[in-house]
């Protein structure tokens, strides 16, 4: 498989600095090309691994494009039914407290049919992470309007781009869970560049240690692509991206602990 | 106590790890007093007032895969909002128990007991062949034995498990005896989400099976776990039926009034009998079906505009006539009119 | 003084062909070939391997997955 070409003194086991980790089963991902659902799943299944929590782990998956996550991550797995997530997750994390979990959820699972909910489960401070993948569209059906679709957006239902007047205007749900006592920590990644990638896994790692305080909701969101329900191609999608979902979206935390961040901390009560 | 309140007890006693709610009327005093009775403190187990009946069946789903004994209680409209929840339960294969205190309906209709949910609870109620396992109770005592039954049941086949009660017995206050306090179960099913250690394949919880062929062999899995349930887990009590001529076929509230009507007709020389089904799935179909051999005929009474009474004449088969008789909108039937009925039909 | 040498593994029957490590690349030690892999993506491989200082961006942003990376100083 390799294209060796008399550098075979270099890919030696001790040259390592790069594998997939074995928290990826190795099922080829059902995503397109581009996909940031991919690299999600991966800098996740790392932090899993780098953690040492594999045998902790319950997630729950969600309905969308991700609702196969479970072939791709060798953990134990719910799958929930579309927009749920949030309440299996309250469940398990109240009768299991030791054990590490998290949901992982699209736009239209999260914001739409599920915003109840998420809302509730971040207002109860459930002590879980959700993964929130932000791509302005409904992916698996074909691409279809999200309630996170940029206005004047175009999708297979609102073909003339989103009309705000008739469809309000894109929900901010991640700006909307900050402002709940019950959220710990709420950030806002992408996983399109280098940079980007290593900042989301950063973000999940403190998602990972926080929970382990007993503090509240993590919520990270990650916008991301949709290279085929934007009809373009992958580097393309995330120029796109760049210079249409990040004025809306914009990246950076919204919510950090007062340990952290003194002066940023909105959610004083949280924190004794 | 009342039937609501037993059930709540009986649930702490039976060992429940949790029970996830929302309040409605008229079985909202499971989540009360389960709320005064801080069963955090005595067993450990988890109640929660969810956002919406949604969100509680979830938890139960979330709670269940986890291989916990949860569950979660309502009232005939908060029933219909669970019922996608319960079909990917039954999907999934998890045990759990749904108590529904049953209410007039359809839309909101009234808060008064019916039995009008009979073929939600017994058919299936959500999208997809499969059945839960369905305990009618006929008084506060059995509201609350039978909430240690469903448990077992449930977890004995991986099926959810309806208790269908009304409002009548819900509300109503009996004496009951309930069991000593059990200690919450520390095995963990081999089937359960707890983490995957290095030792074992890692466990999906899902209903989901994208390969038709896959799914089909899992439809026939559940099929003929329905079938073992007809054949060993029917149960049902009888009622003067020895030398009856005139059989009622009554559950519930329903089934209470027929023993009262039972005597009256008596009285007046008619031998009346009860059979009155305790699961309403698996339905005592072999025994109404021998019953139907020597009686003349049989009278399903439900509060309902009659649903019960298509089992009935299934299970009979044309040998003997079958009727239904009873109110609805949230009427209870008087013992009266059930013998009047009869009377007319003789 | 030495010098940084990386190397990359592409699984080329796993690469879907989406580029993004190309223009992650800072080297452009890596191109998408002119054929197909057995499922039709142009698969990335490592045109220029002689550039490559083993940063692993490419593997790091891979949606599926299927670089990996070798360092060495030489």
């Amino acid at each position: 498989m390799s294209q060796a070409t008399g550098i075979k003194e270099i890919i030696k086991p001790e040259n390592l600095v790069y594998k997939k980790t074995k928290v990826m089963t190795g099922k080829v991902l059902s995503y397109c090309p581009g996909c940031g659902h991919g690299t999600t799943h991966r800098i996740l299944a790392e932090v899993i691994d780098e953690e040492g929590l594999q045998s902790e782990t319950i997630g729950v998956s969600p309905v969308g494009c991700s609702v196969l996550l479970y072939e791709f991550l060798d953990i134990d797995w719910q799958e929930a039914a579309h927009g749920r997530a949030p309440a299996l997750a309250t469940a398990i994390k109240r009768l299991l407290p030791e054990k590490f979990v998290f949901t992982y959820q699209g736009d239209g699972d999260l914001a739409a049919i599920g915003t109840a909910e998420t809302i509730h489960a971040c207002n109860r401070g459930e002590n879980i992470m959700i993964i929130f993948i932000n791509n302005g569209i409904y992916g698996m059906t074909g691409g279809q309007m999200a309630p996170t679709t940029l206005p004047g957006m175009k999708s297979s239902t609102s073909p003339y781009g989103r009309d705000v007047k008739m469809m309000g205007n894109p929900l901010k749900m991640t700006d909307i869970v900050a402002t709940l006592p019950g959220t710990y920590y709420v950030t806002r990644q992408s996983v399109h560049t280098p940079a980007n990638v290593k900042k989301a896994k950063k973000a999940i790692r403190k998602a990972v240690q926080y929970q382990k305080l007993n503090r509240g909701t993590c919520f990270i969101e990650i916008v991301s692509n949709c290279p085929s329900g934007w009809k373009m191609t992958p580097v393309e999608s995330n120029k796109w991206m760049e210079a249409n979902m990040f004025p809306y979206y914009p990246l950076g935390d919204l919510k950090v602990p007062a340990e952290e961040n003194p002066q940023k901390q909105t959610n004083p009560e949280k924190n004794d | 106590m009342k039937g609501n309140e037993a059930v709540a007890e009986a649930a702490i006693r039976a060992g429940a790890d949790g029970y996830f709610g929302y309040p409605i009327t008229p079985q909202s005093e499971i989540l009360e007093y389960l709320m005064e009775a801080k069963p955090h403190e005595r067993t450990g187990m988890v109640v929660l007032q969810a956002e919406s009946e949604v969100a509680a069946i979830n938890m139960v789903y979330g709670g269940a895969a986890c291989g916990k004994k949860v569950m979660t209680s309502s009232s005939s409209p908060g029933i219909s909002l669970k019922q996608e929840g319960i079909t990917y339960i039954a999907g999934a294969e998890l045990p759990c128990l749904i108590v529904n205190v049953v209410r007039g309906g359809p839309g909101l209709g009234t808060i008064q007991p019916a039995q009008s949910d009979y073929f939600q609870a017994t058919k299936g109620g959500g999208h997809g062949d499969y059945h839960l396992i369905v305990l009618a109770p006929s008084s506060v005592q059995e509201m609350a034995d039978f909430v240690e039954l469903s448990f077992e049941l449930a977890f004995k086949y991986r099926n959810p498990v309806m208790m269908l009660s009304d409002g009548a017995i819900g509300q109503m206050m009996e004496k009951v005896w309930l069991k000593p306090q059990k200690e919450r179960s520390k095995t963990v099913p081999e089937w359960a989400t707890t983490g995957k250690p290095p030792t074992r394949e890692r466990v999906i919880i899902t209903s989901l099976d994208l390969d038709p062929h896959r799914q089909e062999k899992f439809n026939e899995k559940l099929v003929s776990k329905y079938n073992e349930i007809r054949e060993k887990e029917v149960r049902f009590e009888e009622l003067s039926c020895e030398d009856a001529e005139y059989i009622f076929v009554a559950y519930g509230t329903s089934a209470r009034v027929c023993m009262k009507a039972i005597q009256l007709a008596r009285a007046q020389g008619i031998k009346a009998g009860l059979l009155r089904p305790i699961t309403l799935f698996p339905f005592p179909s072999k025994r109404l079906n021998e019953l139907s051999g020597r009686a003349r005929m049989m009278v399903s009474v439900e509060m309902s505009a009659g649903q019960m009474v298509e089992d009935v004449m299934l299970s009979v088969n044309g040998r003997i006539p079958v009727y239904h008789f009873g109110r609805m909108g949230g009427i209870v039937t008087t013992p009266e009119e059930v013998v009047d009925f009869l009377k007319s039909k003789i | 003084m030495a010098k940084i040498r990386g190397s990359i593994v592409v699984d080329i029957e796993r690469c879907k062909g989406c580029e993004v490590c190309m223009v992650s690349c800072p080297t452009g030690t890596i191109a998408m070939a002119k054929e197909v892999n057995h499922k039709g993506y142009f698969y990335a491989f490592p045109a220029n391997p002689d550039l490559c200082i083993g940063c692993a961006n490419c593997a790091i942003v891979c949606p599926d997955g299927v670089i990996t990376v070798y360092k060495t100083k030489i």
